[in-house]
């Protein structure tokens, strides 16, 4: 056919236009392509970026957040001078410096199942870089209903998985993970980190397998799931098969329309009661209801689990709370009293969730989570507090 | 349920491992240290249901891939 590439376009995707796989009917697809990437964050910013560069005509993307200082050390489409921007308003500068050639449509919304069929069904492909298990189940749901093919990608710490989902003859996430962890018990790369290239390697590889996909080329992640621990420097392909009982894409799915996710991740809006434990103490509570018991009769000793360093920035020492970090907690959990009730706190309730059960495993039968940690009860109750 | 409660091969995460005989997969998880309810294990290239970890006993020679939740982005 005809090429339509202008002769800019032409040089700037010389190396691909002499590649056999893509040449100009390639390069062509590709400027017709439609690509939505969810969440400009580790992944999103590396995912983004060469999808831009490859030429792919109309890029989608969904971000709700600003910069950050600390999104900086991984989250390449981010520059110095955009903290405390909007991450879509700093991607978009970025990405028409990249490419000017490239179409992006922005949606400033959180991904929910109010919104995601009308966003993610004007697109041929959706990348997945959500830092969160909501939002990938609402993602992989949504594109098995629609027929998109989901690129997955997510990381923690040193280690990253990739994988083609809702692709036909391959599986869904579902597929692999049917139920989502139990809720607080998977920590985010915020508590426990994350190496800073990784993400770039994860992104990038989603990007590519989307530009295959496009393209029609090569073999796809169908079926397959790579695992990359980057601190032994060794990737592991696990086969997953499409299961013909999955709720979403098996032969007789029971999910025919979105749900809530929240609920489905077991993630409680917190004005909801707190959950009854066996002896009715709360397994965990929200700000609002710490705030109650603090003021109560029998107030909780409040156990802040975090590092040194993060305690540092800022605590709820005022409130009698006192700095136990996880390591020392668990080589000596006799050094906190059987007389009180006990309330664990922590950035975001993860690490204080896992201390909480391993007192209850110790015999306290007075022991609770603050849900969402010292990030909600900044939110809600004490805005000066700094909790990095 | 296996009588030989020696040790038995298993293709663990692509690697050869010897474990002792006799033990379900539950009681595999519990000795890697690992969280039965943060794991999916993949048995012969077929997912485990979860409910069934600690019923189904690891055999000589299975094949058995533990995959985490991995959320982050």
């Amino acid at each position: 056919m005809d090429s339509t590439l202008s002769s800019s376009e032409t040089l700037r995707y010389a190396r691909h236009l002499v590649l056999n796989e893509v040449g100009p009917d390639g390069q062509e697809c590709l400027k017709d392509a439609r690509v939505l990437v969810v969440g400009l964050g580790g992944l999103g910013s590396p995912a983004a970026l060469y999808l831009a560069a490859a030429g792919v005509g109309t890029l989608g993307l969904v971000e709700f957040d600003t910069v950050d200082l600390s999104n900086l050390q991984r989250q390449v489409l981010h520059g110095t001078s955009g903290v405390g921007r909007s991450k879509l308003e700093s991607a978009q500068e970025r990405l028409r410096e990249v490419n000017p050639h490239v179409s992006v449509e922005p949606y400033p919304v959180r991904l929910s199942s109010r919104n995601a069929l009308d966003i993610l069904r004007r697109y041929d492909v959706v990348v997945d870089g959500s830092d969160n298990f909501p939002t990938r189940y609402l993602v992989n749901d949504a594109c098995v209903l629609l027929g998109i093919p989901y690129v997955y990608g997510s990381i923690l710490r040193w280690e990253g998985q990739i994988s083609l989902f809702a692709v036909p003859g391959g599986p869904c996430y579902r597929c692999l993970f049917r139920e989502p962890p139990p809720p607080d018990l998977v920590p985010s790369c915020a508590e426990a980190g994350v190496f800073g290239a990784l993400p770039g390697v994860v992104g990038s590889y989603q990007a590519l397998e989307a530009i295959k996909w496009i393209l029609g080329v090569g073999d796809p992640l169908r079926g397959r799931l790579l695992l990359l621990d980057s601190l032994s420097s060794t990737w592991r392909e696990v086969e997953v098969r499409r299961d013909p009982d999955c709720p979403v894409c098996g032969d007789h799915p029971t999910v025919t329309e979105l749900q809530d996710y929240e609920a489905f991740c077991g993630i409680t809006p917190s004005e909801a009661p707190a959950e009854a434990a066996a002896d009715d103490y709360p397994a965990s509570v929200s700000p609002g209801q710490l705030l109650e018991l603090l003021g109560g009769d029998d107030p909780p000793l409040l156990v802040d689990v975090r590092e040194s360093w993060e305690w540092r920035e800022g605590n709820l020492a005022n409130r009698g709370a006192r700095h136990l970090p996880l390591a020392e907690l668990t080589a000596a959990p006799e050094a906190l009293p059987r007389s009180r009730p006990l309330v664990f706190v922590c950035s975001v309730g993860s690490r204080s969730a896992g201390a909480a059960q391993f007192l209850r495993d110790q015999g306290h039968t007075r022991v609770a989570n603050l849900s969402g940690g010292l990030k909600a009860w900044a939110r809600e109750i004490q805005p000066d507090l700094t909790v990095v | 349920m296996s009588h030989d409660l020696g040790t038995i091969q298993v293709l663990l995460n692509g690697k050869d491992r010897e474990i002792p005989g006799g033990q379900s997969v539950q009681d595999l998880l519990v000795s890697l240290d690992l969280r039965p309810e943060l794991v999916v294990v993949e048995r012969n290239r077929q997912i485990l249901d979860r409910n069934r970890f600690p019923e189904v006993t690891v055999e000589d020679g299975d094949t058995l891939e533990l995959v985490h939740f991995v959320g982050g982005g």
